[in-house]
């Protein structure tokens, strides 16, 4: 694709899909913008009249809509620094030679293919219900008082379960990483009198950081948009314990019908998703154009 | 202080045997090659002083010291790898000074110590770069610098000059003397570059399939090779190594004659051959000659230019006292 000639032909090649692509996605966007300045109610079809700024002014000044935040920032933490450490301590299991190593392997990768919908129901259901739960079972047979996951640790117990889920990915993204690492650096540091602490702190991380720059970014992308896993067990509650963004702005478009609220709603998420992903390249892009 | 002396050590993986048992003493100060061709176990005979492998048997003795069970870190032992092994994430400064800081030195102390190897190695203008940043030569000196810090007993080179191009080689391979000359520690440098192991080495020890072949000083083994394979081993070009008829007529199994021992001599002479290739490299020229009744080629040094060409017909005098005899066994008979 050097020539001027066929950088053109290019050009040309590609018009269908990039037309394809961005009807694709402005036309919704349009949309949502257009109804997020409507007062639309499904409940009163027909009646739609512009409504200015009035959706976003309530949306942002709901209480809900801090709560909401607050719990979205809690739960894609929460699941990043449990995945990236835990993912960091798997690979490097992984990465021994263990008998059996293949089926462990496979094992750890398996809960990545489970649906969100199944897991937390698996999870909310199978063990961390108080009466039937393992856990309960678990904590009886020890003498102690079953602990009830979701009514007293709600956004914990979600966080447990979206960590679970996404785990497979990070060790799986981690442990090709550390397999690229030279060994001949490892004999290195150990000849220069590295110990194992020293090894990982000097060698093995800064290694690693490429790879945990890149299993932040797309697990942020995804954990913004928790939506299943909080339907199935929660449904948000109790309260507004478990209601982040997305979930709100299905509430409110949804179960209170208020389409117009929910687009607004839709358009302030978009910004947030997206000063979020200016902040995390800021933070540490960096890392990756080395 | 660096003395290493061997005592029995063998290495296997698993079943396979790679280095059977041997003794090996290297004393303070020396500079020892170890040579061999691709796969006879250099690099693990390396490994297992610098204590990156455990022995399977014997004993290593440094300083008179029982290392065999010490980790890597505390036999005071530097290692320089072929892929130079440089931190990527750090700069040279702190590549030079990671050592030091795993030692604990003060800060001070490891800035000094840097700045005094990066003044013997040419690498001050360098200091703050990345290795990602640096020649393959600089490279190789960073890692040199690495070791040196730690003023080591013994540094270990495992092939350190075989990424880099031949000029370059021969620059480093001078830097290399240079420095064991002025620091005067003992080194033991893995090659299969029988030129570096000629040019560099007090003492060669020649390898093959983990077992020693012969020890000595360049000299010794280039005059008097123990046996056929330090004999087609050391020397460029290799030794000619005639058997059959020839060879039985000096009461061998095979004789060997190096290609600097064979003269042309126009009026005649014990061999008659014709002119193959020949290869002019200007201070020499070296002739194939296939000779009547000897099936193998010949190889002749003749200096500077010669004025013959293909298909002549020479005749070749050996000189006797550069003959090798070996018996059936492949050892030499004196
Ligand atoms: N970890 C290992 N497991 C099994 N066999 C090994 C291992 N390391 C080395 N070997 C074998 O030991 C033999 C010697 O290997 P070594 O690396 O010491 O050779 P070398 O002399 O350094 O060769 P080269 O000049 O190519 O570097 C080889 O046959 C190799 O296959
Ligand atoms: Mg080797």
């Amino acid at each position: 694709m050097s020539t001027r000639h066929s950088r053109a032909a290019a050009r040309l090649m590609m018009t269908p899909s990039v037309l394809l692509l961005l009807g694709w996605m402005l036309i919704p966007l349009g949309l949502t913008l257009y109804f997020s300045f409507l007062r639309y109610n499904l409940l009163m079809p027909g009646t739609e009249t512009w409504a200015g700024w009035s959706n976003y002014y309530y949306f942002l000044t709901d209480p809900s809509f801090t709560t909401a935040v607050r719990n979205t920032l809690v739960l894609v933490g929460g699941v990043l620094v449990i995945t990236v450490a835990g993912g960091i301590l798997l690979a490097l299991l992984l990465d021994q030679p263990i008998w059996g190593r293949g089926i462990v392997r496979l094992l750890v990768i398996a809960p990545f293919f489970v649906m969100p919908t199944v897991s937390a129901l698996v999870w909310q259901n199978m063990f961390m219900n108080p009466v039937n739960g393992v856990f309960a079972w678990l904590a009886q047979t020890m003498g102690m008082r079953p602990f009830d996951f979701f009514g007293r640790a709600p956004l914990a117990s979600i966080v447990w379960i979206v960590s679970w889920q996404w785990l497979p990915f990070a060790t799986l993204i981690l442990l090709t990483a550390l397999q690229s690492l030279d060994q001949e650096q490892m004999e290195a540091a150990e000849m220069d009198g590295a110990g194992p602490l020293s090894r990982f702190a000097f060698i093995t991380l800064p290694h690693l950081a490429r790879a945990i720059t890149v299993v932040i970014l797309i697990q942020t992308i995804f954990l913004l948009s928790v939506f299943a896993e909080i339907l199935v067990t929660t449904n948000g509650g109790p309260g507004m314990a478990t209601t982040t963004l997305t979930y709100l702005i299905y509430v409110q478009s949804l179960l209170q019908f208020d389409v117009g609220m929910g687009s607004a709603g839709g358009v302030i998420a978009i910004i947030l998703a997206n000063i979020v992903a200016i902040f995390l390249m800021r933070m540490i892009g960096r890392n990756l154009d080395r | 202080m660096g003395r290493i002396h061997l005592h029995g050590v063998s290495k296997s993986f698993g079943p396979v045997t790679v280095i059977p048992p041997l003794d090996l003493a290297i004393e303070d100060g020396e500079f020892v090659v170890f040579v061999g061709p691709s796969g006879c176990g250099k690099s693990t005979l390396l490994r297992l002083i610098a204590g990156l492998e455990d022995v399977t048997e014997g004993r290593i003795e440094i300083d008179g010291r029982d290392a065999t069970r010490i980790p890597p870190a505390r036999r005071g032992l530097a290692m320089v790898f072929q892929s130079y092994a440089l931190y990527p994430h750090m700069s040279v400064r702190r590549n030079i000074a990671f050592p030091l800081r795993m030692a604990g030195l003060p800060r001070a102390e490891q800035d000094r110590r840097v700045e005094a190897a990066a003044r013997v190695l040419n690498l001050t203008d360098y200091l703050d770069r990345r290795p990602g940043q640096l020649s393959g030569g600089q490279r190789q000196r960073v890692a040199i610098g690495r070791a040196i810090v730690r003023e080591p007993a013994a540094f270990l080179f495992d092939e350190p000059l075989s990424n880099l191009d031949a000029a370059l080689r021969v620059g480093m391979r001078l830097e290399i003397a240079e420095l064991h000359n002025r620091l005067g520690t003992t080194m033991i440098y893995v090659t299969h570059d029988q030129v570096e192991a000629m040019t560099m080495a007090d003492k060669i020890v020649v390898l093959n399939a983990g077992r020693i072949e012969q020890v000595g000083s360049p000299l010794d083994l280039y005059r008097r090779p123990r046996n056929l394979f330090v004999a087609g081993f050391i020397g460029s070009p290799r030794m000619n190594l005639l058997g059959g008829e020839e060879a039985r007529r000096h009461g061998a199994a095979t004789i060997g004659i190096r290609p600097e021992h064979v003269r042309i001599t126009p009026e005649g002479g014990p061999w008659r051959g014709t002119i193959g290739v020949s290869e002019h490299l200007g201070s020499d020229t070296f002739l194939h000659v296939r000779c009547d009744g000897i099936p193998e080629p010949v190889t002749v040094r003749a200096g500077g230019e010669v004025g013959l060409h293909h298909g002549d017909t020479v005749f070749l005098t050996p000189d006797p006292a550069g003959l090798h005899r070996f018996d059936d066994n492949g050892q030499r008979i004196e």
